[in-house]
């Protein structure tokens, strides 16, 4: 199939509108099966209506914004995307660190490197003392001289990197995140691995992130964490710290592969019956909340892009209130199966 | 009645062979689900080598379940495709060794 060059919203396909994806979604009376509802599944299990346990990390959208069209992408993110998180909405994150005991702060996007305040954010943040990731799609750093110094900037102030790295080899890499990816992603990793990321003893840490390159599920993170050490070490003397196994989630330019590719029906019901109640427990939603670029709250990224805000009153980062957020009911659909099949899904690789 | 011997639909059916002789089929579920355990191999080699096997016993069912499980445990294309070259030796070996049976009757029976 070919790669996807262009947005959803760019290319005015319905799956662009978050209510048509749920409409999707929703439909559970498929061509050959009936998928059990996820709020049913929770209920069998006592975990309805499933609550957060804390607010330990903020999940920073800093928008759509990304050099790179991923065919997978939840974010519908791509370089025909112009929305980015203003710097008023950055003061309100930070206003929100400042105020309670949230100890991480998590940048995602689109690739947030290309917010403009960007930096100006990372350094605020420092201040404060949290802990600071940046999911970083490795290509930015050689995306334009400007991002050529990122490895030192990201190190003067200690950020701690998650990058994705769906496989060991181009093929199924450039399938998934475009032509050339692969080949730039090894080059920055270097440039990584050379200011002391992912580098035992360094303290700096870089962490790889694995997801399938197509309709089926991550297998133990344990093994494939293994198998990346060897092959990355072995042909590109590559060294990284942890890997995290994450399962595809049928929202936005994932679902439209599934949906075009006739995958649909399939994926969801091996993620129906993957449902590992044990994974439930563990689930990113339960501590942490994301900021939409325009600084609306949800529960995850997932729901952000499905625009499922926070059922809460207070709906904004500029009204954040920890101790009505803390008791909230999460947002639940059935493209939820993604992160409770086999041993759990999250921003973190795997659950149980 | 079904006018095809294989159909995709049936490979998730494969739990009912229960229906007709339970004792043997949970017997037989328990003892599968052993072997295809991380043990001295890993998954991942085990799945590799049920995908080979698949093809030596050309079972369509069989091929759809380890490429996906071998997918699923970080196989590639290529390690698959080497995989199935494997069975493919193992089967063309399996008649070319007997050209040895061949060679030493015809030297039997001929001066």
């Amino acid at each position: 199939m070919a790669l996807a060059t262009k947005s959803l919203l760019f290319r005015s396909h319905q799956l662009s509108e978050p209510s048509m994806q749920l409409k999707v979604l929703s439909t559970n009376e498929l061509e050959n099966i009936t998928l059990p509802s996820f709020t049913k599944k929770l209920e069998d299990i006592n975990l309805f209506p499933l609550r957060p346990v804390g607010i330990d990390v903020l999940q920073v959208n800093m928008g759509k914004m990304c050099n790179q069209t991923c065919k997978h992408c939840h974010v519908d993110a791509g370089p025909d995307r112009k929305e980015i998180m203003n710097r008023e909405t950055m003061g309100y994150c930070l206003e929100v660190l400042k105020s309670t005991n949230i100890t991480t702060v998590d940048l995602t996007g689109g690739a947030p490197e290309m917010n403009p305040d960007f930096r100006w954010f990372v350094e605020e943040l420092s201040k404060l003392k949290v802990n600071i990731i940046v999911r970083c799609n490795l290509t930015i750093i050689l995306a334009n001289p400007k991002y050529h110094d990122l490895p030192q900037f990201f190190k003067k102030h200690n950020v701690e990197l998650i990058s994705s790295l769906p496989y060991f080899s181009a093929r199924r890499t450039d399938a998934q995140r475009g032509e050339g990816v692969f080949e730039k992603s090894i080059k920055a990793l270097k440039m990584l691995n050379k200011e002391g990321y992912g580098v035992n003893d360094s303290g700096l840490i870089l962490n790889l992130v694995y997801n399938p390159t197509g309709a089926f599920l991550p297998g133990s993170q344990t093994e494939l964490e293994a198998e990346f050490k060897i092959k990355l070490k072995k042909e590109y003397d590559i060294e990284f710290n942890s890997l995290f196994a994450i399962t595809n989630v049928p929202v936005s330019r994932f679902l439209e592969y599934l949906v075009s590719s006739e995958n649909y029906e399939s994926y969801m019901e091996k993620l129906v019956n993957a449902f590992n109640p044990s994974a439930v427990l563990g689930v990113m939603c339960r501590n942490t909340i994301s900021v939409g670029w325009d600084g609306y709250l949800y529960d995850c990224d997932f729901n952000q892009m499905l625009a499922l805000k926070v059922n809460s009153n207070h709906k904004h980062v500029s009204e954040f209130k920890m101790s009505a957020l803390s008791k909230r009911d999460i947002e639940l659909n059935q493209h939820c199966y993604g992160c409770t099949a086999g041993a759990g899904s999250s921003c973190g690789g795997e659950v149980v | 009645m079904s006018k095809t011997y294989y159909d995709p639909a049936d490979l998730p059916k494969f739990a009912d062979i229960k229906d007709f002789q339970p004792e043997l089929a949970k017997k037989f579920f328990s003892y599968y689900g052993d072997v295809f355990k991380e043990g001295a191999l890993t998954a991942r080699e085990k799945s590799l080598i049920a995908l080979a096997v698949s093809h030596a016993i050309q079972c369509p069912y069989c091929i759809d379940a380890y490429t996906s499980g071998s997918l699923e445990k970080g196989a590639d294309e290529e390690q698959m495709m080497e995989a199935v070259h494997v069975a493919a030796a193992i089967r063309g070996g399996a008649s070319l060794v007997h050209g040895v049976q061949m060679m030493n009757k015809t030297k039997e029976i001929t001066m």
